[in-house]
């Protein structure tokens, strides 16, 4: 339901009655096949949104290139007819009768058990503030705009110009935290996260357009906090021709020739500079969603002090008002990877709250049964398109068609308007099932759109899906060469011509299943691994939760509050009392993983607890197992009892210790263990935790003196406040370089104050020395020491911290490459309670795609082994990265056994084997070389050439 | 994209359509080039960003590499051969990149029939010992395009055919035991119980699987040397044959 609006909410959670405001498309989403033949017509321009106004668009358009669904709409405010009843060439150019002047909105009302909220968040609008010279000035662009520019949908095709003249800038300055931080009058107080990074993506993307191009960003603390962020940052910062400066730019102006922009500003030794440059990006953060108060009161949820959603402190994902979750930066600013494991634990909870009723309302669909057709002589339809006018006007269907009915097999062609319409689809069963085809060739479009349409059709017309072939001749003909109408018929008989051969070696294939088993293994139990078996059990699974210490906890056994103030032992014991008490997880604890074995669905583990073996079967498997505390070994720390680590200091804390009450000067030292040249990555978590434990201290002993060394301060996203709240209660923070680490000594003779830390402060320029009572070392997060053993047990990489390694960074964070493990917590990087929760549901979500099925289906593109062609070398194992191919032993030596299921249809394997004989099938060497053989075929050779192709094809398989 | 945006590109361009760049075989290209197609450009999801964690754009890109070496070896010119990493957004990339390939391909002109046919065909028979030889450096992710040039070297390559090995049974020692007869992938070796095994030597792949399984050392492998002729048919009979 695109182009929707809420317009208010009732009931309860389970029982929910939605409002919806569907806005009128004045396209009827059924008929638009997104030709977009209208949009070539439309004689109006408009700014293109999407573009950030860089680049024009038509008042009936598609709103981006990759949009879903791929369908046009009118913009009322533009469209001549809906403004004065002039024009309508849209509707009479459109072929298949998708315009409908006469919609209105439409108000429909949803039935739903719970909500979930994915509402993002708004670009800051730099405009607010005329000082930027942002839409006064030519060449100061957003970041928005600037990511658009790069992009090759964007205004210019992915050239980087800049706006005033069109050309490619060489010198380029990103002015950071531009609406965020406080930095500037106007900004909201948060830091928004996600601009640094995305600023160093930037100037990457800069220096690959143009490598001579000089690039400047001026920041206030780098905050490269995200696992890879510290190893990108020195990336970026490395290029030949990047600076990073530490200074708050003002912009001054243009000059009135060049039009580039003069910045003025204070380098960090204290000097004024002018520079000019030739574009200017302003890094903007993030708001929460336009409009929000007004939709926050008609769903009834609140929001926070900063105007997102207010949520439950421990639990991200849920807002105020229960059986509503919430995912993304409608939290809190946040990167794609919260934003993923967000979303998939909302989607979890709804599944805590609706799996009773999961498959009450499914209706499968029936298809009739398949007919065998392999020892059927081949009879082939070709169904030729003319996608409105997008093919038939530029290469004549019907020719086409009767080309096609003199090639060998073809015993049917057929035009149509549009194959895909409901009309088409139902002809082409239709014709399958009179006249009995086996192969069906459909020349019309991209197979990315509408082959499932077509695999449908056939077989709904009683042949294998599979038996389809689809000749691009739109994509790959009439929409690059329209002005070369001959060329493009001949080309499109040749694809045609192709697909044919193609379709006539196609083999019905059939879909895998293999039983789920419903039971899940979760190792770690931690609070996010007890958060994960909970969801499981609560879903109505059997869940092993396995811990190797004595007592459920893990790391929080060690936290008393969080950020906020939270008390973090109450909740824990609360957790692992209801993991306890649930009937459906069975703890193991001093327990230790043996051995595992298996697949997705099929899993079998060998642990062993108080001197029992468990041996346990289960669908799927969750790594939560956590990370330690960096041991420290530099900073007297060990050698003098007054040197502790910020988990030490928080038990002082917590237990109110007279050190801590009486203390007069405490120095607190960052990233001890991090940011180095052996563990190059920031512990996220540090410099946060260090703001928590100066407030608590401030609390306790107010005259205490509190110095916080650090290198950059990372308190990301709302968290900022916490370090303007230190900074106002008198913490003083300076900042030192890593070559000038802080020191610290015993000052010998002295017998008061013997402890003395001397740091360089930059700001002074001149060596502090601070007598202090203790020193709180920030002590890094490190990979936990089992890991090596887990990755080599279960078969999922760890990255080069040692943390495990995700199938995907950004987009599948709780994910292995290997199906059916999943990770969350800290064992996949360092992160706050909150987040490991979040990502414990985000996880447990995606387990519960694998256990909510009886069975896992694979699709028919898989691979298959011709034993007799089979040299055992096992090539083909060693590349799956899948897992999907373990070589067994057979009386005729190793040979590979694809696990079906598994295999994703790549097909790297049958590029790996030397003799072929593993194939994957839909796209076997004979498939792909017939396409070969037919193209370059005279018209006379292509029926032999056809027959021996299928000759050989029946004998392979006979063999 | 290109489609999407109406970029227009020469018309001499026909697409096969694999799941994944890591398809493209090296059997392939050979065959195309065979067959006689002029030019040929395979496309892969940019580097970092395979949908598959297989990462088979950098088999891709290690089997372009290794092709170009051997066109150069037998006087094919490597210019006919593209790759070319991009995602499906990338429209203009796609389009400037088939404008720029056949413009040089026009300029290469049509491969003929000629000699190049036949050291082609020479190559297509040669893919199952080029894979095997070559193995552990198609496997190598290069991440930094300037060891893109060198990774497969000239050099390399001329051993790569002056290696070419045949495996052929001593007649002397063959104890008939069947084993390489039943193991030979492509069912290139005759003989049967009691009688010499010997290898049909064009149609040898070259895997050497025989020689690994013959528990006699019975199968050579043979460098630069000619291939013994077998023994006559009527003298196959093995003098000492192999325990059960």
């Amino acid at each position: 339901m695109s182009y929707t609006e809420i317009e208010g909410i009732e009931g309860e959670e389970g029982n929910f009655t939605v409002r919806l405001l569907r806005k009128p498309r004045y396209v009827l989403e059924h008929r638009c096949t997104g030709c977009r033949n209208c949009v070539d017509h439309c004689p109006v321009e408009i700014p293109d949104v999407f573009n950030q106004k860089l680049s024009k668009e038509k008042a009936i358009h598609i709103y981006f290139s990759q949009a879903i669904p791929l369908i046009c709409y009118i913009d009322p405010e533009y469209c001549l007819y809906l403004k004065e009843g002039k024009c309508g060439i849209c509707a009479d150019i459109c072929r298949n009768s998708a315009i409908d002047f006469g919609q209105v909105p439409q108000r429909e009302e949803v039935k739903v058990g719970a909500v979930v909220l994915s509402m993002g968040f708004d670009p800051y609008d730099p405009s607010v503030r005329p000082e930027w010279g942002y839409g006064r000035l030519a060449n100061v662009i957003s970041s928005m705009d600037f990511e658009r520019i790069t992009s090759s949908t964007g205004p210019y095709s992915g050239e980087i110009l800049r706006p005033s003249d069109l050309k490619h800038p060489h010198k380029v300055a990103w002015i950071q935290c531009v609406g965020s931080r406080q930095v500037y009058e106007g900004s909201k107080s948060y830091c928004s996260a996600v601009c640094c990074t995305y600023t160093q993506k930037q100037v990457i993307l800069m220096k690959i357009h143009n490598p001579e191009a000089e690039c400047v960003v001026f920041h206030n603390d780098i905050r490269a906090f995200s696992k890879g962020f510290e190893r990108f940052f020195e990336r970026t910062e490395s290029l030949p021709g990047v600076r990073f400066i530490r200074a708050y730019p003002q912009v001054v102006g243009e000059d009135p020739v060049s039009k580039n922009v003069i910045l003025r500003y204070v380098t960090p030794e204290g000097k004024l500079v002018e520079e000019d440059f030739d574009l200017v990006v302003l890094s903007v953060g993030l708001l929460p969603p336009s409009g929000i108060d007004k939709v926050a009161s008609e769903l009834g949820i609140e929001l926070n002090e900063y105007g997102f959603c207010k949520t439950n402190p421990f639990d991200f994902v849920e807002a105020t008002k229960p059986g509503v979750f919430v995912s993304g930066s409608f939290i809190a600013p946040s990167d794609i990877p919260e934003a993923v494991y967000t979303a998939s634990g909302a989607a979890s909870k709804c599944g805590r709250l609706l799996g009773y009723r999961r498959n009450k309302l499914t209706v499968p669909k029936q298809y009739p049964p398949e007919r065998e057709v392999v020892e059927e002589e081949p009879r082939v339809g070709v169904f030729v398109c003319h996608c409105g006018a997008n093919i038939g006007k530029v290469v004549s269907v019907p020719s086409l068609v009767e080309e096609a009915l003199k090639l060998p097999y073809v015993v049917h062609a057929e035009e149509d308007l549009f194959w895909c319409s409901t009309s088409g689809t139902k002809r082409i069963m239709e014709v399958v099932k009179e006249k009995g085809l086996n192969r069906v060739v459909v020349a019309a479009c991209t197979p990315k759109t509408h082959e499932p349409t077509f695999m449908d059709s056939i077989r709904m017309g009683g042949i294998n899906m599979y038996l389809v072939d689809m000749a691009n001749i739109r994509e790959h003909c009439t929409w690059v060469h329209p002005l070369e109408g001959e060329a493009a018929y001949e080309k499109a008989k040749e694809l045609i011509k192709m697909s044919l051969a193609r379709a006539l070696l196609l083999e019905p294939l059939e879909l895998y299943e293999i039983p789920i088993d419903k039971r899940a293994l979760v190792v770690g139990g931690g609070i996010s691994g007890m958060t994960c078996a909970l969801d499981l059990a609560e879903q109505g699974h059997e869940v092993w939760l396995v811990e190797k210490e004595r007592e459920l906890g893990g790391m929080a056994r060690r936290i008393y509050w969080t950020l906020e103030g939270e008390d973090v032992q109450g909740f824990l014991r609360d957790l692992i009392d209801r993991v306890y008490r649930h009937p459906l997880i069975h703890v193991l604890t001093e327990a230790k993983i043996i051995e595992t074995s298996g697949y997705l669905g099929n899993f079998v583990t060998k642990v062993q607890s108080g001197g029992t073996v468990y041996e346990i079967k289960h669908g799927v498997t969750i790594l939560a197992t956590g990370a330690v505390e960096y041991r420290p070994t530099e900073y007297l720390y060990g050698k003098d009892p007054r040197v502790v680590t910020a988990l030490e200091f928080e038990e002082l804390l917590a237990k109110r210790d007279q050190k801590v009450l009486e203390a007069e000067n405490v120095v607190m030292i960052q990233c001890v263990g991090s940011r180095s040249k052996e563990r190059n990555y920031c512990s996220r978590i540090c410099c946060g935790e260090t703001m928590k434990n100066a407030l608590k201290l401030k609390e306790l002993n107010p005259n205490c003196n509190i110095y916080v060394l650090y290198r950059d301060m990372r308190t990301y996203g709302f968290k900022e406040d916490l370090y303007r709240k230190a900074a106002d209660l008198g913490v003083v923070f300076i900042r030192f370089e890593p070559e000038q680490q802080p020191v610290v000594e015993q000052v010998q003779g002295a017998a008061e104050r013997a402890l003395r830390v001397r740091v360089r402060d930059h700001v002074l320029g001149e060596e502090v020395e601070i007598g202090v009572d203790l020193v709180v070392l920030a002590a890094g997060v490190v990979p936990a020491p089992d890991n090596q053993e887990l990755s080599e047990q279960f078969k999922v990489p760890l990255d080069e911290d040692g943390f495990f390694k995700e199938a995907h960074v950004k987009l599948r964070p709780v994910d292995f490459g290997t199906e059916g493990i999943f990770l969350c917590g800290m064992a996949h990087y360092p992160k706050y309670i909150q987040e490991a929760i979040a990502q414990a549901h985000g996880a447990s979500g995606r387990a519960m795609t694998i256990l909510s099925k009886e069975k896992e289906v694979s699709s028919g593109i898989v691979c298959f082994v011709d034993e007799g062609r089979c040299m055992g070398c096992g090539a083909c194992a060693e590349v799956c990265t899948y897992g999907a191919i373990l070589m067994e032993e057979t009386k005729r030596g190793k040979k590979p056994k694809v696990i079906p299921v598994l295999c994703k249809g790549c097909g790297l394997c049958n590029s790996e084997c030397p003799t072929g004989a593993i194939q994957v099938k839909h796209f076997k060497d004979e498939q792909i070389l017939a396409e070969i053989d037919v193209l370059m075929a005279s018209d006379e050779e292509l029926k032999d050439i056809i027959d021996k192709k299928i000759k050989q094809n029946k004998g392979a398989k006979a063999a | 994209m290109s489609g999407v945006s109406r970029l227009q590109y020469p018309t001499d361009l026909r697409i096969i359509r694999v799941m994944c760049a890591g398809r493209v075989d090296l059997k392939h290209i050979f065959y195309a080039f065979s067959k006689g197609v002029d030019g040929v450009l395979i496309v892969g999801c940019r580097l970092n960003e395979c949908k598959f964690i297989t990462e088979g754009n950098y088999h891709a890109l290690n089997v372009a590499l290794l092709s170009k070496r051997i066109m150069e070896h037998i006087g094919l010119d490597p210019r006919r051969l593209w790759i070319e990493f991009m995602s499906s957004a990338d429209g203009v990339l796609f389009a400037e990149t088939v404008k720029k390939m056949v413009k040089t391909v026009r300029e290469l002109g049509p491969i003929g029939n000629g000699k190049v046919k036949e050291r082609l065909d020479e190559v297509m028979r040669l893919i199952p010992y080029i894979k095997i030889a070559t193995r552990e450096k198609l496997r190598v992710k290069l991440t930094d395009p300037s060891k893109w040039e060198e990774h497969f070297t000239k050099e390399e390559i001329e051993d790569l055919f002056k290696n070419v090995p045949s495996y052929w049974i001593d007649p002397e020692e063959c104890r008939a035991c069947m084993a390489c007869l039943r193991r030979c992938p492509v069912g290139a070796i005759d003989g049967g119980k009691k009688l010499i095994h010997v290898i049909r030597q064009e149609e040898c792949i070259k895997c050497g699987t025989c020689a690994e399984v013959c528990r006699f050392g019975a199968v050579k492998k043979l460098v630069g040397q000619p291939v013994p002729p077998p023994p006559p048919e009527d003298m196959r009979t093995v003098k000492k044959a192999a325990e059960a």
